[in-house]
């Protein structure tokens, strides 16, 4: 185990969040708000600090990284990420509770946006930027950031790294370089981003509004700035935002083969193609079910698309309180919050093309015990997937069931009812943000005990980094030889 | 002509034996002494130890003054590495690759366009195509083309029951309800030049010349079943058995390969999705059952051994499969086989130096009086040979009865045009005509047929 390369990592880590502090102590400045000025300052100070005392101790680190190094690196890196990250909301006294402001703050770095405040109209307005630029960061994820940031040649920075951060079962590059395949990455996320933006602000959204809800939808997050969360904008920005959630919850590379001209690859994607059918028929559905409650077509599809985008794509806006909705319709949406939308983007949740190979991986399966001798191989795109593939998607899926088995089991005596516990967990776990009940679109999470947050807390980092590397934490064979 | 051909292995060697007995100049390279050697001593050749693909070696064996050159080597890039070389050494040389990798298959024009290739040989395609063709009509043991396709002589088994058996010769056409004309006939595994009053028999085998649009209307009246088959069965998954699979899918058949090695089946199933691959030993007769034997409608047997391809067909005509076919890499032992009731044998390599031979031939002489197509018939006991009948030939407009020929000397059909005439005694021909000649060894002139 290189642990100065991870000493090393992490100073860069810490020393890279000081950096993005400082546009919102800017902010505080220019908005001229004190009680945001000084927390600010003095988390930039401790993160500074420990970045500096980590590179001391680090000098001379080899930058050596296999999978484990790469592992050990993404969890503790997005957990030491979220601690300094939560320091302004605890030191501001917004938030008085340590455990509520780091559920806070990994809720926005995971991009769940699960909260657990009930209000945050009275917020310094630095202090909401900075809740929702953790989304946007977040969101494409941190160490990408840094091998798009990294200099040429710099040796070690390998794939594991990415692979780590990165969601979905198999993770390319785009081109042969790792860190021209992050700036990519990063460029393509940028501009999006950009664009939402400025369509907001043509459709006569605030500015500062629209900066942080583009945040919000980029990373697939679901933080807002309002009390009442995006019920409270024009069905024009509604749909706006609802376009881009879905946007966002493509894979990054099929934007990336559209800039190089290769669209017919991207329209024969598979699971493009599956994405697009499961939003279509779960809108179809859900508009049909619930248009007794809206009255007229339009509003229930308008409704129906936003929530489903806002599902599927992980991201937890929500324009109208689907607790009221019929059960089918809430089924459809619960169903949703597992399957997410596609690998490679930034949502949450098991990811389409997974569902795809398990649905596969299991009809070939079934068809080997009835036809033993028949050899078969599981395609998508055509192409035959890899055995290893398959069974490190297998894998995951016994994970996940099982992470979620045992939050529930952990999470049971302090629930307040079946449905509130079991769908708190989900939306965490799959990065998502509002659950059903008390945990719904206009409730939070501020009901359940500090041991309860703290499983949720290691479910949305399990969640958001893809499972294997917090349970590498834990792992004697990350830390030892044997 | 000088020829030089690359690779002295089986492909090799079945074309020197083939053009050794004509006036051609030929170099045998390679870099194997002892099959040089053999080669050398056995024909009439010159050989050249080295790497075919080297410029000296290529200087050596006189490519400056060499018409053809020939590769066929059992490296495909070894192969296409010596004919862009010799081509640059000598642009007015044709050259002729053996090229058999799948990979490179699709891309064959591609590719001959790069090197410069005048032809490109696959003998596991060409096989595919042979037996693909084979199966789509179940009744033909052997199917070979003239005249640009419009000609085709057919081998056809004699059964039992058949309205074929105990009829005359001459009364053959009226029963097959179109002109046909018998070339030869196999009793007891001779060859026989049958007359007109001519008993057929269950147990023979006859060549039977029909023009190709005839083909199913002659089927059907002779009795056999001319429906498409729906389901075949390959036995080994080689290169011959992907591309077999790769046309009878886009035939809309439905294909099981059944191969041994894991790792090959797996590779099979990831390039051809529509085919189901089998994981076992083909000679196993409970898999064989467990995978429909008895209901498919043809087998092939593919595997890389003569000897258990033999045997799974055996064991398949005698569960009642339609149609077997056998693939055989060692033409030794056409002879025995000849005597098994195995159904159609096909030879890759045998298949593949024809066409090669094929491509010499009218390569050599453009002037008409050689033949532009020679195959072998009834088990090689004859040739049937494809001529072009030139503008000043003294036998012209002739009815056939008033011309003399050798004896052993069959005109079996005659193509002016878009019309082909079964021969009789009436027919006669005319300069621009294809003539196809049955001849009990090759004719090398077509003034040889006169007596």
């Amino acid at each position: 185990m290189n642990y100065k390369s991870i000493g090393h990592f992490v100073a860069l880590i810490a020393a890279i969040e000081a950096v993005f502090l400082l546009p919102a102590l800017l902010l505080a400045l220019a908005f001229g708000e004190p009680q945001a000025v000084f927390p600010l300052l003095w988390t930039i100070g401790i993160a500074l600090a420990l970045s500096g005392l980590l590179f001391l101790l680090t000098r001379g680190a080899r930058r050596e990284f296999h999978e484990k190094e790469g592992l050990a690196c993404v969890s503790l890196g997005w957990i030491v990420m979220s601690l300094i990250g939560c320091l302004p909301f605890f030191f501001s006294g917004k938030i008085p509770s340590f455990v509520d402001a780091l559920f806070e703050s990994v809720s926005g770095f995971t991009t769940t946006g699960s909260t657990i405040l009930s209000e945050v109209a009275s917020w310094p307005r630095s202090l909401l930027y900075w809740r929702s630029f953790t989304h946007w960061v977040g969101g494409m994820g941190v160490l990408v950031l840094l091998l798009a940031l990294a200099p040429t040649g710099g040796q070690g920075f390998t794939m594991h790294l990415m692979r780590a951060e990165s969601p979905g079962p198999s993770v390319g590059k785009l081109v042969p370089q790792i860190r021209k395949t992050a700036r990519i990455l990063y460029l393509i996320y940028f501009a999006l981003t950009l664009l939402e933006t400025v369509l907001l602000l043509i459709a006569r959204m605030p500015l500062f509004d629209a900066v942080c809800i583009a945040f919000g939808t980029a990373g697939t997050g679901g933080f807002g700035v309002t009390n009442g969360g995006l019920a409270d904008y024009s069905p024009a920005i509604q749909t706006i935002v609802g376009v881009f959630m879905f946007i966002f919850g493509v894979n990054f590379s099929c934007y990336y083969l559209i800039l190089i001209g290769k669209i017919k690859n991207v329209l024969k994607d598979e699971e493009m193609r599956w994405y697009m059918a499961f939003s279509a028929i779960g809108i179809a559905v859900i508009t049909f079910n619930i248009r007794a409650q809206y009255g007229t077509l339009g509003e229930s599809l308008r409704h129906a698309f936003f929530q489903v985008g806002s599902i599927i794509s992980t991201t937890g806006f929500a324009t109208t309180d689907f607790n009221q909705w019929p059960l089918l319709s809430q089924a459809i949406l619960v169903f949703f919050m597992f399957t997410g939308a596609s690998a490679g983007s930034t949502c949450g949740g098991m990811k389409m093309s997974r569902v795809i190979m398990v649905l596969k991986n299991l009809r070939r399966n079934l068809r080997q015990i009835i036809r033993p001798n028949r050899v078969s191989v599981v395609r998508v795109n055509k192409a035959a997937v890899d055995e290893g593939i398959l069974s490190n998607v297998n894998t995951y899926l016994a994970c996940y069931v099982i992470i979620l088995i045992v939050s529930f089991l952990l999470l049971a005596p302090d629930m307040p009812d079946m449905t509130s516990g079991f769908t708190a967990i989900v939306a965490c776990f799959n990065n998502i943000g509002p659950g059903l009940n008390v945990v719904g679109p206009m409730g939070n999470f501020s009901g359940f005990s500090d041991f309860s947050k703290i499983v949720l807390i290691f479910d949305m980092l399990a969640g958001r980094l893809e499972i294997f590397p917090m349970l590498a934490l834990f792992s004697t064979a990350t830390w030892s030889h044997r | 002509m000088k020829i030089l051909i690359a690779g002295a292995g089986k492909v090799g060697a079945t074309m020197v034996r083939q053009l050794s007995d004509s006036d051609l100049e030929i170099v045998l390279i390679d870099n194997d002494k002892e099959a040089l050697e053999a080669n050398c001593e056995r024909y009439d050749v010159m050989g050249l130890l080295g790497n075919c693909a080297s410029v000296p070696v290529l200087e050596e064996a006189g490519v400056a003054q060499a018409d053809l050159l020939i590769a066929a080597t059992s490296l495909d890039e070894v192969n296409l590495l010596c004919c862009a070389t010799a081509h640059h050494l000598n642009p007015r040389l044709h050259t002729i690759a053996r090229v058999r990798d799948p990979e490179y298959s699709d891309e064959i024009f591609t590719l001959k366009e790069f090197f410069g290739l005048s032809m490109t040989i696959n003998p596991e395609q060409t096989a595919a195509e042979e037996i693909a063709s084979l199966i789509r009509y179940p009744a033909f043991l052997q199917r070979d083309r003239f005249a640009k396709g419009k000609v085709e002589i057919v081998e056809l088994q004699v059964e039992e029951n058949s309205p074929m058996c105990h009829v005359a010769l001459k009364d053959l056409s009226r029963v097959a309800g179109c002109r046909v004309l018998v070339c030869a006939v196999i009793r007891d595994g001779k060859s026989v030049s049958p007359g007109g009053s001519f008993v057929l028999e269950a147990g023979d085998r006859i060549e039977v010349t029909a023009p190709a649009s005839n083909l199913n209307k002659m089927l059907r009246h002779l009795g056999f079943i001319t429906v498409k088959p729906r389901r075949v069965i390959l036995c080994g998954g080689g290169k011959v058995s992907y591309y077999l699979s790769r046309r009878l899918i886009t035939n809309g058949i439905e294909v099981q390969i059944i191969d041994s090695d894991p790792e090959r089946c797996r590779t099979l199933a990831e390039s051809l999705p529509e085919v189901s691959v089998i994981c076992g030993d083909a000679t196993d007769k409970e898999l064989l059952e467990k995978e429909g034997l008895s209901s498919c409608d043809a087998l092939v047997t593919l595997t890389g051994r003569d000897e258990i391809n033999v045997l799974i067909s055996l064991y398949a005509r005698s569960r009642g499969v339609p149609q077997v076919i056998t693939k055989q890499s060692d033409t030794g032992r056409f002879a025995i086989l000849g005597e098994l009731p195995l159904g159609a044998v096909i030879s890759p390599k045998e298949l593949c130096s024809n066409a090669i031979v094929q491509y010499v031939r009218t390569f050599r002489d453009q002037s008409g009086d050689t033949p532009v197509s020679v195959q072998p018939i009834a088990d090689g006991a004859a040739q049937a040979c494809e001529f072009l009948i030139r503008d000043d030939e003294p036998h012209q407009n002739i009815p056939l009865k008033d011309l003399k020929l050798k004896p052993g000397i069959l005109i079996a059909a005659v193509t002016r045009g878009r019309s082909t005439m079964i021969a009789d005694g009436a027919s006669s021909f005319k300069g621009g005509d294809s003539v196809i000649v049955v001849a009990g060894s090759e004719l090398l002139h077509f003034r040889d047929i006169f007596a």
